[in-house]
């Protein structure tokens, strides 16, 4: 069963008296696991989509099946625990809380878990995914003394406390030099390849979508390519074939 | 989210910017302050009247000759001749419970002592006043019932005529006065007792047989006499006392029923409450404007919340995305909103408590620590709080997620 199955999902927006056809019927499916890359210019409807995967918004048409339940009539309250406890985000600006220390930012989705979660437990929880993201030794430092990777690093921290299905995450480099791009990336194929959790990446920049498993490409409203790669792994076992040609 | 984890986040939301947290509870601290010292004052006057008014006697019963209410022609209280010796031996015959009674005529004149003279209250009364009025002699003795009997030019003076007369602290008993070129004999000086019920100086005044007033100083004819002083045999009693006095008297003066009555019969009870009012009054007054500033309080709490959602719409965005539901933003608001209406009153009736105790040690003026104002104003802070606190919340809680995340 795949994690996310999306049929003929349309988003209509009625601004006066026109109507915008953000997505216009469009058909997924994502299995668990998988390191997909949702590229597009800006005005393809992916942000339109990705609002939709990621329970921010509801489509007007068609049907979205998050871990085999339908979520796509869901109430806003219900919505909202679906994204607390199914959907990590990561977000271009990061989105931390300023003056609010690393930890305290991490723990934020637990406050709002359904049943409620001890203190301690929602520390050791966060310090747990801070040390994941290699973070350990800055869970005291607020968001201004930490770099922008380390900032993103914090927010990929946050997306994950809640060990979600998916991870969500919008132009996660947009805001980064290349160099730790690459880094945030890394993260993101480590976390994949490690904890099987099923990434989403959304971007506008082909280089970027070229690390997913899988390259789906949107046009006006609509899938206009779905690519599954061979890129990182590939690349690497040609890295790994170079190195021992040489070795 | 539990309502622990709640006031946790708003806490710190409101630690975030301590500058703005503490400028708005000062709209609340002064509000606040204000209104527990307005209210202290009011009570402290009160309690003041009540302590004077308790030490001129808390069964006392005035019987005046007169009344405001009495016919076309107005004989103003104490004017009209009627109220009679007769009618004292009446009440003390028929009203049991008037334990003690003294019949009064006083007069106002010009007291001379060898080189010093004093213009004061000549009070002729009987010998059970120093009983009725709970009222100490300092030196020497009240006059007694022979003396009332023959019309004695006896004196015993309030302390302020003696220290006017003799110096203060002097004892003058033994030493003649002159009082309308007769010559009177000092035989007893009052222990000092400080302002009466209206304000009036209790303490400058000659008490003199009420027959000598009568006979040597008045110089009018026969028994007609101004006032009944009474105390009831118990302060409980006191209404019953005076009814029954009123009977007494309207039978002893054959007015049929539907006349008014040609006296007045005043209980310390009414005038405890003429007084109270009055101050009540004020009080609330002042309470009243200084509740003005607890309002203004409240709409700077309202402001500020207002001013920081919309400065926090991101962050609003944020928490909805990471799961936070309408009713969790809204509640983080508004307990922001209460607590920062709550600590600023919190403060502020510490600062108001400071503020009276302040009044009273360095201006002397009377407070009371009012209880049930300090509820009032928490409670009043708290709804504030609520009241101003819950729009801004609201606005908060309807946000749209994706719009908030935009938000620049």
């Amino acid at each position: 069963m795949p994690v996310i199955a999306v049929r003929n999902l349309a988003k209509t927006y009625s601004t006066g008296a026109v109507d915008v056809h953000a997505v216009r019927g469009v058909s997924l499916d994502i299995p668990a696991g998988e390191f997909v890359s949702i590229v597009g210019p800006s005005g393809s409807g992916k942000s339109t989509f990705m609002h939709i995967l990621g329970c921010l918004d509801r489509p007007t048409r068609g049907s979205y099946h998050l871990e085999g339940r339908d979520v796509s009539r869901l109430t806003r309250d219900q919505l909202a625990e679906v994204r607390n406890s199914k959907i990590g985000f990561v977000f271009q600006g990061f989105n931390l809380l300023a003056r609010t220390s690393a930890l305290d930012n991490v723990e934020l989705p637990l406050l709002y878990r359904g049943g409620g979660m001890r203190a301690a437990d929602r520390r050791r929880r966060a310090l747990a995914v801070l040390d994941a993201v290699g973070l350990a030794d800055r869970v005291e430092h607020l968001p201004n003394q930490l770099s922008g990777g380390q900032q993103q690093r914090v927010a990929i921290a946050r997306a994950l406390v809640n060990e979600p299905a998916i991870l969500l995450a919008d132009e996660p480099t947009g805001n980064l030099d290349s160099a730790t791009s690459r880094e945030v990336l890394d993260l993101f194929r480590r976390l994949n390849a490690e904890s099987g959790i099923t990434v989403i990446l959304i971007t506008h920049d082909h280089a970027i979508a070229r690390h997913g498993d899988r390259v789906v490409e949107f046009h006006d409203g609509l899938i206009v390519r779905d690519e599954r790669r061979a890129s990182e792994r590939a690349a690497g076992s040609e890295m790994q074939a170079a190195a021992q040609t040489t070795g | 989210m539990s309502l622990f984890a709640t006031i946790r986040v708003a806490l710190k939301a409101l630690g975030r910017n301590k500058l703005r947290t503490g400028l708005t509870m000062l709209g609340m601290i002064i509000g606040v302050s204000a209104v527990i010292t307005m209210v202290a004052l009011g009570r402290g006057a009160q309690e003041e009247i009540e302590t004077q008014i308790r030490g001129a006697g808390t069964n006392l019963i005035r019987v005046r000759a007169g009344n405001f209410r009495r016919g076309g022609v107005s004989m103003g209280v104490g004017g009209a001749p009627t109220l009679t010796v007769e009618d004292v031996e009446a009440i003390r015959e028929a009203v049991p419970g008037a334990q003690y009674l003294a019949a009064g005529v006083s007069t106002r004149d010009q007291v001379i002592a060898a080189n010093r003279n004093w213009n004061t209250q000549i009070e002729g009364t009987d010998v059970e006043l120093p009983l009725i009025r709970v009222w100490n002699i300092d030196r020497g003795a009240f006059f007694n019932a022979s003396h009332v009997r023959s019309a004695a030019k006896v004196a015993v003076l309030g302390s302020v005529v003696r220290d006017n007369l003799f110096g203060e602290g002097a004892d003058p008993v033994g030493e003649r006065i002159r009082i309308r070129n007769q010559s009177f004999q000092v035989i007893g000086v009052m222990a000092a007792k400080g302002a009466g019920g209206f304000g009036q100086d209790q303490d400058d005044t000659i008490f003199t047989p009420y027959t000598t007033v009568q006979k040597k100083l008045r110089g009018r004819d026969g028994t007609n006499i101004s006032g009944i002083t009474i105390s009831a045999d118990s302060p409980d009693n006191i209404n019953f006392v005076a009814d029954e006095i009123s009977a007494v008297l309207r039978a002893q003066h054959d007015l049929p029923p539907g006349e008014p009555d040609d006296f007045m019969v005043r209980t310390q009870t009414d005038v405890t409450t003429m007084r109270s009012q009055m101050t009540q009054t004020m009080t609330g007054l002042l309470a009243g404007i200084a509740g003005v500033s607890l309002i203004v309080g409240g709409i700077g709490i309202m402001n500020i919340m207002l001013v920081s959602v919309t400065e926090r719409t991101r962050e609003i965005g944020l928490r909805m995305a990471l799961g936070a539901k309408g009713r969790d933003v809204l509640w983080q608001f508004l307990v922001e909103a209460i607590v920062l209406s709550l600590v600023g009153g919190v403060v502020g009736i510490g600062l108001g408590f400071g503020i009276s105790e302040g009044l009273t040690s360095i201006l002397q003026w009377p407070t009371a620590f009012p209880a049930d104002a300090v509820a009032l104003a928490v409670g009043f802070a708290a709804a504030t709080g609520i009241f101003f606190g819950f729009y801004p919340a609201r606005q908060a809680a309807r946000l749209d997620p994706i719009e908030s995340l935009r938000f620049e």
